[in-house]
């Protein structure tokens, strides 16, 4: 027990969906929030989408109002491009300290016009289409991002290689001094001199919501690595109307039209030897829609699914699997043993359980069903929290049936991914259920005390 | 440098060639095969019967064999010596119950925990010799010549005994690209032969090798390098009975990856017994003037 | 109203390809500059994004614009986006309204971009003209009483109602049963650590009887429901009495039970034959006798029994077409029970697709099914019935592509899920509504999971979809953290653009009070006119359609407003 005043403020880390809905509810329960995303804008993962099961929306459209209440919400306070890099104290009384990256824009004087980013000569890959367009070094990650304002990528900036080399810190070719940026900026935005820097803050309860990675295809070998293999995100971004080929569905090694698309679930999921033992819970569902969308796209083509069992278990989600299946979309029980390139096509090889026959199909692309790892850092973060974590880097919960959004650490709540495997509207339930406990332990600190004796 | 061989009974019978090409370019790169003074069969293959132990002995016998001679590691020519020596012997070290019953049964023979390690040669070169020295051993490079490694099952399979990386090795190709050669990489490189259904479901066979080749052949490869007595002898059989036209996949020369080092150490050709590969393997040979 | 000479700004978006895919943003907006009183015109990729939103503020600043018009997705969508842009920087924010160019739009007319073309025009236009004779208007202001109502004493409720409890509110607990704690009660342990839930529960019950936050009302109904969020007026029947309690907000969590049996006359009727509720009961600690499992009809100890998954779930003839979500998980555990108790027995499991999706399940899962003394088989059951002494189950097994006949001592059923009875009922004095199996529905399916659509009630637990306990406690702390919310403001603000009537020309003829939904109207038998209570019209313009002396009109769904809308419509499109 401490005699330190309660602080009535929560710190939120993870700007996905989970993070977004928790800091939300938080925010409109009336209390002070920060907000912390790593990168340079919130939105996480479910913004990459093309469209979401089983109603097929489009994500866009309804996450970006929840973004920019974010960002026009009095009682939240968002820092983006930033990290949680230290924390102390107890419920009640956490002291946090945050690392935020220079942006290398003063986002005090920037207008979001775009010209900087627009004229920016250096391309790399873009994040948000999982490698597979290119984006400019002074950049916002998608259109809609929020802040709506750029950030410089330090570390493929012509200009800031520039000055490493004549600082003698790089070695090789003298790269251009460039500064296009600053020279077109309208506003003078641009900030060479803008240092990261440590941030302190106070809170008396944290939210983690640092959400999930597909784990890397490298982990199975006997997939090959080809442009025209792709993992889920990969390719929600190729069906994407914001995606690097405006929503045609194309190869990407050379922009044909596919006609035979393989599908693949638990790559990498409920397989021990080479990727995790649980069940990455969303792949089954993700996968039929992606073919629906497929087949929707490409009218005369087959989609194939393999899959050991179909998990459906959410509200209009079996519902949907039927739509899908009575679409011609062909479901194979059973697993694959090779994926390889054969001149033109992919061969993939792998079995029909139910026939007890061998099932090889000549494909044009291939989507695999990537197990959800946590975030890539997630565990560092959780050591520094002091919360447990499971083997795989999930947090654990105080009570896996009875207190699932409670860490081990009292006044430090976990939502959406970084829990476990799960879908949006159970990120999005827990996300609200965390900013819940939030609420209750800041009200219930009226008598410090029994706040502690709860949590 | 010594290093306690064992052989195996098809080194002796079938893949003579395989053994004494392997025993002179390993003279030549000055280490010594030293075969036990007395062996015996390996049991084949390794039986996955979880109560079936006494298909173990045979190997732990040889196992037994090799620590009388003061030694902890043996070096194995044929994959399925390899394979099953190796698997027999982490059944000795991790299963307590199992090695108290067999020690029990060859009461006999002195107590035995698993001390001994069952290498593969190709794990010699890699470890102990090293690519750069076999580099460096090439008097006739293999220049331009596309050929590709052929690993089989049982250098890779289960995991738990894989000499590299079980769905994409690359130890056969950094060998063959050690010796000058162009390696090729194929699909099927790790694809199973057929093995000892060759017994007595030929047809079986000739699909499997018909894929292997159908595949090697669409990747532009030449020959193909086989560190397996059982993969070379389905692969040879399978051309001589379906001499083509069966699959109409085409006949492909096939060597073990030590007559390639024999060729390529410039040592003489009669190390390499090539009357017993096959008349493809001989014909596309001479056609490259490694042999006459 | 006079007819003000507006300064009228478009704002066409894209919706990435949604809209500009098929209809032609540019010439939309070339066509609308030309159209009377609009200013400004412009297209946007994206116009709910910031930079798309400063577009507008910008424009609204700069062309000193008196109206506007955003052409893009339904206003369910971003309504209120807009309508706070404007709000902003001062514009009333009733002055902009929607133009539904995608859903009524591009969505329906991909294949003909020309016409799509014509009609988005034509719906812009149409907007402008209603926009013409919007009034300024300022939300209602509606009193919030700081109470919830929380119905279910199951595990859902009690979480629920201790996360509001403890927020610092005053809690009413509405429970059916004499006891709190639901289902959850009745297991006999939980996976995958096997803990018994009581050890967990009563703790917890012990905390809600004696809250001081809590008012407990045990082996009681709601009764009758009235008024609306901040306002609810809640009348409890415990037994003969009733009682009133005044709520600001309701939590409803009702629970489920499962599927009757007679549903499925595959399984007969036969005391060998339990559901899984029943043998949760058979396992509880206290009902084995020296640690064993005796059968209902004659009490042996069962060698061979099989238990049956997906029995009238995933079956659209005999059943409910959809998953159960949570019985994959119980029977596993059941069968690990099963066999702790019987070391010598035999379990089989028919299944169809197992379905360990969460946290740690697969492994549990995968510990059950490595046991020697389980067997599962993947194929439906098609007959089960008694042969003297023993039950025989006729299965496939769709691996081995072979039918198999198992004889066993017992069987045991995972029926479906199925909203407790009395759900439709319930939501029917609630004014929510159900889905086609009796579920809750939920405002939206993926981002508003807890909130039904009317605003003051929310979700949890299993009365809304099959869930397993932490999804429950999840939903249920989050419908807890949508009530602390709504409570921590100070007031209710109430759309303002709702019915109102004309007491000139009301005849109070009546014919507006049943058609209201929302319970909203009644007659002043004094003046003899009809009232409309606006803190619960939700402005459907039901009224407003039925009343035959256009005495009732909807605040900016004018009748005026409607024919000047049919006018530009005639002229412009057909």
């Amino acid at each position: 027990m401490n005699n330190k005043p309660f602080i009535k403020r929560a710190l939120v880390i993870g700007g996905g969906i989970a993070g977004i809905q928790a800091a939300l509810d938080i925010a409109d329960g009336g209390y002070e929030v920060i907000l912390v995303e790593r990168s340079p804008s919130i939105g996480g993962h479910m913004i990459q989408y093309a469209e979401v099961f089983p109603t097929l929306d489009c994500p866009q459209c309804i996450m970006t109002p929840k973004m920019v209440e974010i960002a026009q919400h009095p009682n939240v306070k968002l820092m983006t491009y930033a990290v949680v890099q230290k924390v102390n104290g107890s419920a009640g009384n956490f002291e946090v300290e945050i690392f935020q990256k220079a942006r290398k824009v003063d986002v005090k004087k920037c207008t979001g016009c775009g010209t900087c980013w627009q004229k920016c000569p250096e391309k790399v890959s873009s994040e948000f289409n999982a490698g597979m367009a290119k984006r400019t070094t002074v950049y916002i990650p998608f259109p809609q991002a929020v802040p709506a304002k750029p950030v410089i990528d330090t570390e493929h900036c012509r200009y800031i290689h520039y000055q490493q080399y004549m600082a003698g810190k790089r070695e090789g070719k003298k790269p251009p001094e460039c500064r296009i940026c600053e020279k077109l900026c309208p506003v003078g935005a641009i900030d060479w001199e803008q240092r990261d820097e440590i941030i302190k803050e106070k809170v008396g309860a944290i939210v983690v919501a640092t959400g999930f990675d597909l784990m890397p295809l490298s982990r199975i070998p006997e997939y090959t690595d080809d442009a025209d293999v792709l993992n889920g995100i990969q390719f929600e971004r190729l069906l994407s109307p914001s995606g690097p080929t405006a929503g045609v569905v194309m190869r990407p090694s050379d922009g044909k039209t596919p006609k035979e698309v393989v599908f693949i679930s638990c790559c990498g999921s409920r397989d021990p030897e080479h990727g995790v033992p649980y069940c990455s819970r969303v792949c089954c569902m993700y996968l039929a829609k992606q073919a629906l969308l497929y087949k929707h796209a490409v009218p005369d083509g087959q989609a194939y699914i393999f899959y050991i069992d179909t998990r459906s278990t959410g509200k209009g989600y079996e519902e949907f699997i039927q739509r899908v299946v009575s679409d011609g979309v062909l479901y194979l029980r059973g697993k694959v043993s090779r994926v390889f390139r054969e001149g033109d096509k992919l061969s993939v090889y792998g079995a029909d359980t139910l026939s007890g026959k061998r099932v090889e199909i000549a494909a044009d692309l291939v989507v695999l069903g990537m197990a959800v790892v946590p975030s890539d850092g997630t565990k560092g973060l959780l050591t520094k929290l002091g919360i447990a974590f499971d083997e795989a880097g999930f947090v654990v919960e105080s009570h896996t049936k009875f207190r699932p959004l409670e860490t081990s650490v009292p006044g430090i709540f976990v939502a959406g991914m970084a829990q476990g495997a799960k879908d949006i509207p159970d990120s999005v339930a827990q996300g609200s259920g965390a900013a819940g406990r939030v609420l209750t332990l800041f009200a219930q600190s009226a008598s410090a005390d029994k706040a502690l004796a709860v949590v | 440098m010594d290093l306690a061989y064992y052989p195996g009974c098809t080194l002796k019978t079938r893949a003579k060639n395989f053994e004494t090409s392997a025993l002179a370019v390993m003279s030549a790169l000055g280490i010594n095969l030293v075969e036990l003074p007395r062996w015996n069969c390996c049991g084949t293959v390794y039986s996955l019967a979880e109560d079936d132990l006494i298909h173990h002995v045979a190997a732990v016998r040889n196992l037994i064999r090799v620590k009388e001679q003061g030694k902890n590691k043996v070096v194995t020519l044929c994959a399925f010596c390899y394979n099953t020596l190796k698997r027999a012997n982490l059944v000795m070290k991790d299963s307590p119950d199992k090695r108290f019953a067999i020690n029990t049964f060859m009461d006999e023979e002195p107590d035995y925990a698993g001390e001994v390690e069952t290498v593969h040669l190709l794990q010699v070169l890699r470890d102990d010799v090293g690519w750069e020295k076999i580099a460096g051993r090439v008097k006739h490079p293999l220049k331009g010549l596309k050929i590709a490694g052929y690993y089989g099952c049982t250098l890779l399979r289960p995991q738990s005994v894989a000499i590299d990386s079980v769905e994409r090795p690359t130890i056969l190709q950094d060998l063959l690209k050690a010796l000058g050669s162009t390696a090729v990489d194929f699909p099927f490189a790790t694809e199973c032969c057929g093995a000892f259904q060759i017994v007595n479901n030929r047809d079986i066979i000739t699909e499997r090798t018909s894929a292997i080749f159908g595949s090697a052949v669409k990747n532009g490869v030449e020959a193909i390098a086989v560190s397996c007595p059982l993969c070379e002898y389905n692969l040879r059989q399978t051309q001589s009975s379906t001499k083509q036209p069966q699959s109409g996949v085409p006949a492909m020369p096939t060597l073990y990856f030590t007559q390639l080092m024999a060729l390529a150490f410039g040592l003489d050709s009669a190390v390499c017994g090539f009357e017993e590969n096959s008349p493809e393997t001989r014909t596309w040979l001479k056609s490259k003037r490694l042999i006459s | 109203m006079t007819k003000r000479e507006d300064r009228i700004g478009v704002f066409v978006c894209h919706c990435g390809l949604n809209i500009a895919g098929t209809v032609d943003v540019q010439q939309v907006v070339d066509e609308i500059k030309k159209y009377p009183g609009v200013v400004h015109a412009e297209h946007y990729m994206y116009m709910c994004s910031d930079p798309g939103q400063e577009l507008m503020r910008k424009a609204i600043r700069e062309k000193g614009l008196t109206a506007v018009v955003n052409a893009n997705c339904s206003p369910s969508l971003h309504e209120r986006t807009f309508r706070r842009v404007c709000a902003s920087v001062g514009l009333n924010p009733y002055r902009c309204e929607i133009a539904n160019i995608r859903e009524q739009c591009s969505w329906p007319h991909t294949n003909d971009k020309e016409t799509a073309t014509k009609k988005a025009i034509a719906i812009i236009k149409t907007t402008i003209e209603r926009l013409r004779l919007n009034m300024m208007l300022t939300p209602l202001v509606i009193p919030l009483t700081k109470r919830a109502l929380v119905i279910g004493g199951g595990i859902a409720g009690i979480q629920a109602a201790l996360d509001i409890a403890n927020g610092g509110y005053e809690v009413v607990l509405v429970e059916k049963e004499t006891h709190l704690g639901g289902h959850v009660m009745e297991l006999s342990a939980t996976f995958p650590t096997l803990e018994s839930p009581r050890d967990f529960l009563i703790p917890r019950i012990n905390e809600v009887m004696t809250h001081p936050n809590i008012r407990l009302y045990l082996n009681s109904e709601v009764d009758k429901v009235t008024g609306y969020v901040g306002s609810f007026s809640v009348k409890i029947r415990q037994k003969e009495k009733i009682v009133e309690e005044e709520v600001g907000a309701i939590v409803t969590a009702p629970g489920f039970e499962l599927l009757p049996r007679e549903k499925l006359p595959v399984f007969p009727d036969d005391p060998d034959i339990v559901d899984g509720l029943q043998f949760e009961r058979i396992l509880s600690p206290e009902k084995l006798v020296e640690g064993k499992i005796k059968r209902p009809s004659d009490g042996r100890v069962p060698q061979d029994i099989v238990f049956i998954q997906c029995a009238g779930s995933r079956d659209p003839e005999h059943g409910m077409p959809y998953c159960s979500r949570v019985c994959c998980m119980y029977t596993a555990k059941q069968v690990l029970l099963y066999r702790k108790a019987v070391p010598e027995g035999q379990a089989y499991v028919c299944y169809m697709d197992i379905r360990s999706d969460a946290k740690g399940y697969e492994e549990f899962f995968q510990q059950v099914m490595s046991d020697d003394g389980v067997l599962y088989v993947r194929g439906n059951v098609s007959r089960a019935f008694r042969d003297g002494d023993k039950l025989k189950i006729w299965t496939v097994d769709t691996l081995s592509g072979k039918s198999l006949e198992i004889t066993a001592d017992m069987v045991v059923l995972a029926l479906a899920m199925v909203p407790r009875s009395g759900t439709r009922e319930l939501a029917r004095k609630l004014n929510i509504s159900v889905n086609e199996h009796g579920f809750l529905t939920e405002a939206h399916i993926k981002l508003r999971p807890v909130e039904s659509l009317t605003s003051g009630i929310f979700l949890a637990g299993a009365a809304q979809w099959p869930r397993d306990i932490p999804d429950t406690i999840a939903s249920a702390s989050a419908a807890a953290s949508k009530v602390l919310s709504l409570f921590s403001r100070k007031e209710l603000l109430h759309e303002p653009t709702t019915a109102h009537v004309d007491e000139e020309v009301c005849s109070g003829c009546g014919v507006c009070v049943p058609v209201c939904t929302f319970k909203a109207i009644s007659i002043d038998e004094k003046k003899k006119v009809a009232v409309v209570n606006e803190a619960l019209c939700e402005g459907c313009g039901s009224c407003a359609a039925t009343c035959p002396s256009k005495a009732m009109q909807h605040r900016n769904w004018s009748h005026r407003q409607l024919l000047a809308m049919i006018d530009v419509a005639g002229g412009g499109y057909v």
